[in-house]
């Protein structure tokens, strides 16, 4: 017996209920960078299921997609915090508000 | 007749040679070059005027066309040269006056910084000159015209560092483009009227006489900007600023005498207009008398001469409008000699003096400028029309005609014989003769640091070479030019020359009576020797004599600040309110009112962007948001 599709989906979207949330609230750069994290692999998780309901591959093909979007995401952000984190013991996001335009 | 082509080109090349390289050639070689372009140019004119001589009288028109200039639809105007006895004529005494005045200029620019934009301004007046003279159409002649009008810009405002001079060509440029309106709008007239320029088309059709009233006024329009005329003078006497063989140039080869010319090659559309006819001869007659007038009260050398050039330039068109054009001609020819020499000859003794102008402070030159003295004495017996210098015979025939046409205008003509004579020996009596006053005077500027006048050791010197050499053969075809034209022995040569131009239709052949000639000869001898002898009875003794200066006359009748009071006021009011309400507040207001609506919301919109990622996120979610909720109503529905 396999776990019906409803379930996966309503942790996909908790999951990502819980990322956005983590993103508007908090400061620390890490934290926010986790939850983005988060809400993509939430998104990955929907796709996936979508994927085994419709037996379409295409489902799967796009969450490879979305993997390498987040490694080079990764790559990215990692190296700017790190960058920020040289500069300050402590760094938030709204630290860096004066790079507006 | 491949000389033919020489005639523009010369000139031109000497005038790009001396644009381009006009640098590198420096003093004199820049100038000798000028001189050899225009000599050459009158060579060539001499080549094709002899050629031009060994034809028939009917079939002397030579056309030679170098390319199409403007080849629209139907109309093709052609940039062509026709060669006819009109065109030759007037290339003769421009390339030859102008080579003479290029030649002394080499003397009198000698050590001018600006030396060869001098020489280039020179050649490219004369060709621009050629160009109007020898175009077959008046499209191409336009062109020339136009080109007269620049040079002369850049050579009255030749010392553009004076104020006097810049403005003064500034006036010139703005007056003649008065004149240039009318010359356009008889261009547009003629464009509508036969599609062609062409002198070929436009001077052999029949033409109704309200249509010709009209061509021809505005023709006459731009004969009276580029001649100076009434209302259109103004500019002449103020030309003066530029250095003195411009004066001569301007005054007596190239410029004033194009309208004489285009006067006379519309001969055939004038005849049609009995209206034309008495404008153009009233006008010269206005003219003649009211500078005549002016003339007589003025103290600047150069001044004097420049009134009597207007003066004369009325004669002509007198002579032009009554229909006597070979009398009109001859007196131009003539008038170009004697006013170059004057003008040459004024020039020499202002170099004499270092720059001094100013009669009252000349006096007594004869005994130091043994050639310029007895070369002025000349052109001032010919412009005083005292026989046989070239003056008389030339103004005798111009009067004859104005006669016929009304004893009116001959009086007019008569009246201002007098006056040429007298404010001519004014002139004379003031420079040559009695004390001389420039002693005094260039001790003063010497005190005042001026240099040259004590180098000089304050006395006047005769000018160099090149300078005289001009000088002695323009006196001489001052004595002797008359001679083309005389009306006895078979002598008029310019008259049968011309005659297959101004056929007896387009110029009714009118006789006066052999005694009425003696007659009308002698009273105007007698004019001219009364006037002589009141401005040597007048100028003798005295320097000043207030009575006979009003300031009115010293003022030209107040015509210019008349002028500048009520045009020039209300036209720099109007130009002020279009410039500053209606361009700077409306016009300028309509496109800031645009630019600023940008900046105004840029300025706003720029508070979204607060650099805080909190609020770029939540602007995302609350987006996405939106979204979902409006494709999930969609979904639903």
């Amino acid at each position: 017996m396999s776990v019906p599709s409803a379930w996966y989906l309503v942790l996909a979207a908790v999951l990502f209920g819980l990322g956005a949330t983590g993103l508007l609230i908090r400061r620390n750069v890490l934290v926010m960078f986790m939850c983005i994290e988060l809400m993509l692999n939430a998104v990955n998780l929907t796709f996936v299921t979508f994927s085994r309901d419709l037996n379409d591959i295409g489902g799967q093909v796009n969450v490879f997609f979305v993997l390498v979007v987040a490694a080079a995401e990764v790559v990215v952000g990692l190296a700017i915090i790190v960058a920020m984190f040289r500069r300050r013991a402590a760094a938030t996001a709204d630290d860096i508000h004066i790079l507006k335009g | 007749m491949n000389a033919a082509y020489l005639i523009p080109a010369l000139p031109l090349i000497g005038a790009i040679v001396l644009l381009f390289g006009g640098r590198r050639l420096r003093e004199p070689l820049s100038g000798w070059l000028a001189t050899i372009m225009a000599v050459g140019s009158f060579v060539a004119t001499v080549i094709v005027w002899v050629s031009l001589l060994g034809k028939q009288a009917s079939a002397r028109s030579i056309d030679k066309n170098i390319f199409t200039w403007v080849p629209v639809n139907s109309l093709h105007v052609n940039a062509g040269l026709q060669l006819d006895p009109l065109s030759i004529l007037w290339c003769l005494f421009v390339t030859g006056v102008g080579s003479l005045i290029t030649l002394y200029s080499i003397g009198y620019m000698h050590g001018d910084p600006s030396f060869s934009r001098f020489f280039f301004l020179l050649n490219a007046f004369v060709f621009s000159m050629i160009v109007l003279v020898l175009a077959d159409n008046y499209l191409f002649s336009f062109f020339g015209w136009e080109g007269v009008g620049f040079c002369s810009y850049g050579l009255i405002g030749f010392w553009f560092d004076r104020d006097t001079a810049a403005v003064a060509a500034k006036k010139a440029f703005v007056t003649n483009r008065v004149g240039d309106y009318g010359f356009m709008i008889a261009l547009f007239l003629l464009f509508q009227h036969f599609g062609s320029f062409n002198y070929r088309d436009v001077l052999h059709s029949h033409l109704s006489g309200s249509f010709a009233t009209g061509l021809a006024l505005m023709l006459f329009l731009g004969a009276v900007g580029k001649s100076a005329q009434i209302p259109l003078y103004m500019w002449l006497p103020d030309a003066m600023e530029g250095p003195t063989p411009v004066s001569a140039l301007i005054h007596a080869a190239t410029m004033v005498t194009a309208g004489v010319y285009l006067v006379a090659r519309s001969a055939p559309i004038i005849h049609f207009s009995s209206a034309a006819q008495w404008t153009i001869s009233i006008i010269g007659a206005a003219t003649a008398l009211l500078a005549a007038t002016i003339a007589c009260n003025q103290n600047d050398i150069k001044r004097v001469l420049a009134y009597s050039t207007v003066s004369q330039l009325g004669y002509m068109f007198l002579g032009e409008g009554s229909g006597d054009y070979g009398a009109g001609i001859y007196h131009t020819v003539m008038h170009a000699f004697f006013k170059a020499l004057l003008f040459l000859s004024a020039g020499a003794v202002i170099h004499a003096l270092h720059d001094e102008q100013n009669m009252k402070r000349m006096g007594n030159l004869r005994r130091y400028l043994p050639i310029t003295f007895p070369a002025f004495m000349i052109g001032f017996l010919a412009l005083a029309a005292i026989p046989p210098f070239d003056g008389f015979w030339s103004k005798d025939a111009i009067l004859a005609a104005a006669w016929h046409k009304s004893p009116a205008l001959w009086a007019v003509g008569v009246l201002t014989a007098f006056l040429t004579a007298y404010y001519m020996t004014r002139q004379v009596v003031l420079v040559f003769f009695g004390q001389s006053r420039w002693f005094d005077h260039a001790k003063e500027r010497g005190a005042a640091g001026d240099h040259h006048v004590y180098e000089a050791g304050g006395v006047p010197h005769e000018a160099p070479a090149t300078m005289t050499v001009p000088l002695v053969i323009l006196a001489a075809a001052s004595v002797l030019g008359w001679l083309l034209d005389a009306p006895f022995g078979g002598l008029d040569f310019i008259n049968k020359w011309l005659a297959p131009l101004f056929p007896p239709t387009v110029a009714p052949a009118f006789s006066v009576a052999t005694g009425t000639k003696w007659l009308i000869g002698l009273v105007s001898v007698a004019f001219a020797l009364a006037g002589l002898a009141s401005g040597v009875a007048a100028w003798r003794r005295a320097v000043d004599r207030p009575r006979l200066e009003p300031a009115v006359l010293e003022h030209a009748w107040y015509i210019d600040e008349g002028v500048s009071r009520t045009v020039a006021g209300p036209l720099t009011r109007m130009a002020n309110t279009f410039s500053f309400v209606i361009d700077g507040r409306l016009v300028d207001g309509l496109v800031r009112a645009v630019s600023g609506s940008f900046a105004a919301s840029g300025r706003q919109l720029r508070r979204v962007q607060t650099g805080y990622v909190r609020n770029y996120a939540l602007g995302i979610s609350a987006g996405a948001v939106i979204i979902l909720f409006y494709v999930s109503l969609r979904a639903g529905s």
